[in-house]
């Protein structure tokens, strides 16, 4: 079995700052790690290579800077890395973005494409379903876990709103990885220490025939209007009580706020 | 010169960090209290490469060096002292010396087990009356057809109730003195061989520090390591790459000891303010910092040696002086700071003042690192 995963370097903060005149990110002097959405995903097909034997490829569009997260993700144990650079996807957004993913995607063999549910730096969840429109393939996002039966059958449970979907489908397919669905797996010495001396293949607008108005900042009709820090929720209180007790709970937190 | 960390040192810290962080140092004060050897630790150690580090891929080693290996004990010792000595003593004292001396063998015998974590390593050179005067070994060993026959004592072994093969000191010929000492190679179920009485300590209270027996244990003559008589050499040489292990050790302890102190005084309010405002703690701080940060330049300085094959002893004994002395200033002046509050087990600082005393003592008291460098600059 074949599996990509698709990893974004992102900035590690929950702070983000925005360039006030342009919208964009200001990535200077904040450190980059690995999407945590996409860590996720990355675990996943690294349990399905310690189950299956199956053979791990990650992939990142970005700056020369983004080889970073690939060389953890070496680290980690996959078994194959590309960087997608050229100054002619910069400034793409999600529609450019996964333009030149698809493209480079199509010259790789792949019985399941694996994404982050969404980055932290832009909190779209648009990358990983245009791929699998460009591409044609049959997608379950929101994955909160995956069975493979060996042959071609994955079994996922999809999170959504108020509850989970079982859904059943054949690769070639893509998902899109819960960052609470797979507790990423720490790097290990070996894998450390040989990560700076394997190859990242690095493929270009050369390598991935797409046509060149799809993509970078000509190939983006998105528009920044405002961008704005999430702002962060309270830690939730946790209860392991039966549901009389529960019950009670709840009223009386609901009386504590006033709303009943 | 280049002081700067390469991207796969960068990227080591990384994993050794997020691993202290989430395995390591969580248990810490638990392991300290109920003085517990930390096994889950060890286990998930091993299957991250971290009880192989400077041991080669060829021997089931990660093919890392000493500079990874110390930045390792560091990190493992800021979160928890116990967990850095275990795989100091594991690595430098029992692995190292069957790499450095080992017949080919013994190398494929044991460093496999060694390296990948299955079998835990220690090393038994110290006795009731053989300490700093390590020349003084009364155990014996005497020859009988293959083998050798052990008898003797062993006491304050680092890993040894969780270990299950230990290189052992033994005089092979009393006459010739230090010249008469060899070193075994003994595995746990050697007849004759038997674990004694754990120590109660002060610090380190998981590492199980414990008394060795050998009563007529029966030692194969293929499992003497390096020549006959040859033992004492052997064991300086391997003590001085321990003590890059003990002085990345005091250096975690005392970095580990800053890091609660920073968050601490920026927290703690007197008279109206955060005790991080007053100059008296800027001052002090700045002091330890810089005795911290030096501490790890010694220490890099001596593993990067050893990683070079050039002589390193010195060095070696320099890092452990000057890092275990600047880990009791250190978590000394740390617990000055959380006031009383520092004082109970409350707060790490507590533990970690009492972990940091054997870093003065134990591969060589400071006394006789001091005896190592001056001998150097004397000679």
């Amino acid at each position: 079995m074949n599996i990509v995963v698709c990893i974004k370097q992102v900035p590690d903060t929950t702070e983000i700052k925005i360039n006030p005149t342009t919208g964009t990110l200001i990535r200077e002097g904040v450190p980059s790690i690995i999407n945590p959405d996409d860590k996720a995903g990355l675990e996943l097909a690294l349990r399905l290579k310690d189950q299956f034997n199956a053979h791990v490829t990650v992939i990142t569009m970005g700056p020369t800077q983004a080889e970073d997260v690939l060389r953890e993700a070496y680290a980690m144990g996959v078994d194959r890395a590309i960087l997608l650079t050229d100054r002619k996807f910069a400034g793409a957004d999600t529609l450019a973005t996964s333009h030149a993913l698809a493209g480079a995607l199509r010259k790789l063999d792949f019985d399941l494409l694996i994404t982050g549910r969404q980055a932290i730096d832009g909190d779209t969840a648009q990358v990983g379903p245009q791929i699998a429109e460009h591409l044609d393939l049959p997608q379950v996002s929101y994955l909160q876990h995956l069975e493979f039966d060996g042959k071609k059958t994955f079994t996922i449970k999809r999170k959504i709103e108020d509850g989970y979907e079982m859904l059943q489908v054949d690769g070639p397919c893509v998902v899109t990885v819960l960052s609470g669905a797979y507790k990423p797996r720490y790097m290990n010495v070996r894998g450390v220490v040989e990560s700076y001396s394997r190859e990242v293949e690095i493929w270009g607008f050369a390598q991935i025939e797409v046509d060149e108005s799809k993509l970078g900042l000509v190939g983006s009709p998105t528009r920044v209007h405002k961008a704005f820090s999430r702002g962060v929720k309270a830690a939730g209180e946790l209860y392991e009580v039966d549901a009389n007790e529960a019950a009670g709970i709840i009223i009386s937190k609901l009386k504590e706020k006033f709303i009943i | 010169m280049d002081f700067s960390l390469s991207k796969t040192e960068n990227l080591f810290l990384q994993m050794i960090r997020d691993f202290t962080e989430n395995e390591v140092k969580p248990l810490a004060a638990e392991v300290d209290e109920q003085e517990r050897f930390p096994i889950e630790t060890v286990e998930k150690m091993a299957k991250l490469g971290i009880m192989g580090i400077p041991i080669p891929v060829e021997y089931g080693g990660a093919g890392g060096n000493n500079v990874l290996y110390s930045m390792a004990v560091e990190e493992l010792s800021a979160g928890c002292a116990t967990t850095g000595v275990i795989v100091s003593a594991h690595t430098s004292l029992c692995a190292a010396p069957i790499l450095e001396y080992g017949t080919p063998e013994q190398k494929a015998k044991y460093l496999p087990k060694l390296a990948s974590g299955e079998w835990l390593g220690a090393f038994g050179l110290t006795e009731p009356n053989a300490g700093t005067d390590a020349s003084s070994q009364q155990t014996i060993a005497t020859v009988d057809g293959d083998n050798y026959i052990l008898n003797g004592s062993k006491i304050f072994i680092t890993n040894a109730e969780h270990a299950h093969v230990y290189i052992i000191l033994a005089m092979t010929d009393k006459s010739l003195g230090v010249k008469g000492i060899s070193a075994f190679i003994v595995e746990k179920d050697f007849p004759g061989f038997s674990v004694g009485k754990k120590e109660k300590k002060m610090g380190i209270r998981g590492s199980a520090t414990c008394e060795l027996i050998m009563e007529n244990c029966v030692v194969p003559k293929a499992n003497i390591l390096g020549k006959l008589n040859g033992g004492f050499g052997i064991a300086m040489k391997t003590l001085d790459g321990g003590r890059i292990g003990i002085a990345a050790q005091a250096l975690g302890i005392a970095q580990g000891a800053i890091n609660e102190t920073v968050k601490y005084v920026k927290e703690r309010k007197q008279f109206g303010k955060p005790i991080s405002a007053f100059q008296n703690t800027q001052f002090q701080l700045a002091d330890l910092q810089t005795r911290i940060v030096a501490s790890r330049l010694l220490v890099h300085q001596a593993a990067y040696k050893k990683d070079q094959g050039v002589p390193y002893s010195v060095e070696a004994a320099m890092a452990k002086l000057y890092a275990a002395e600047t880990a009791m200033e250190v978590t000394s002046k740390a617990i000055q700071f959380h006031g009383g509050y520092g004082y109970t087990r409350e707060y790490p600082v507590e533990r970690m003042f009492r972990d940091a005393k054997i870093t003065e003592i134990y591969e060589g008291t400071s006394e006789v690192q001091r005896m190592v460098i001056s001998g150097a600059l004397l000679k």
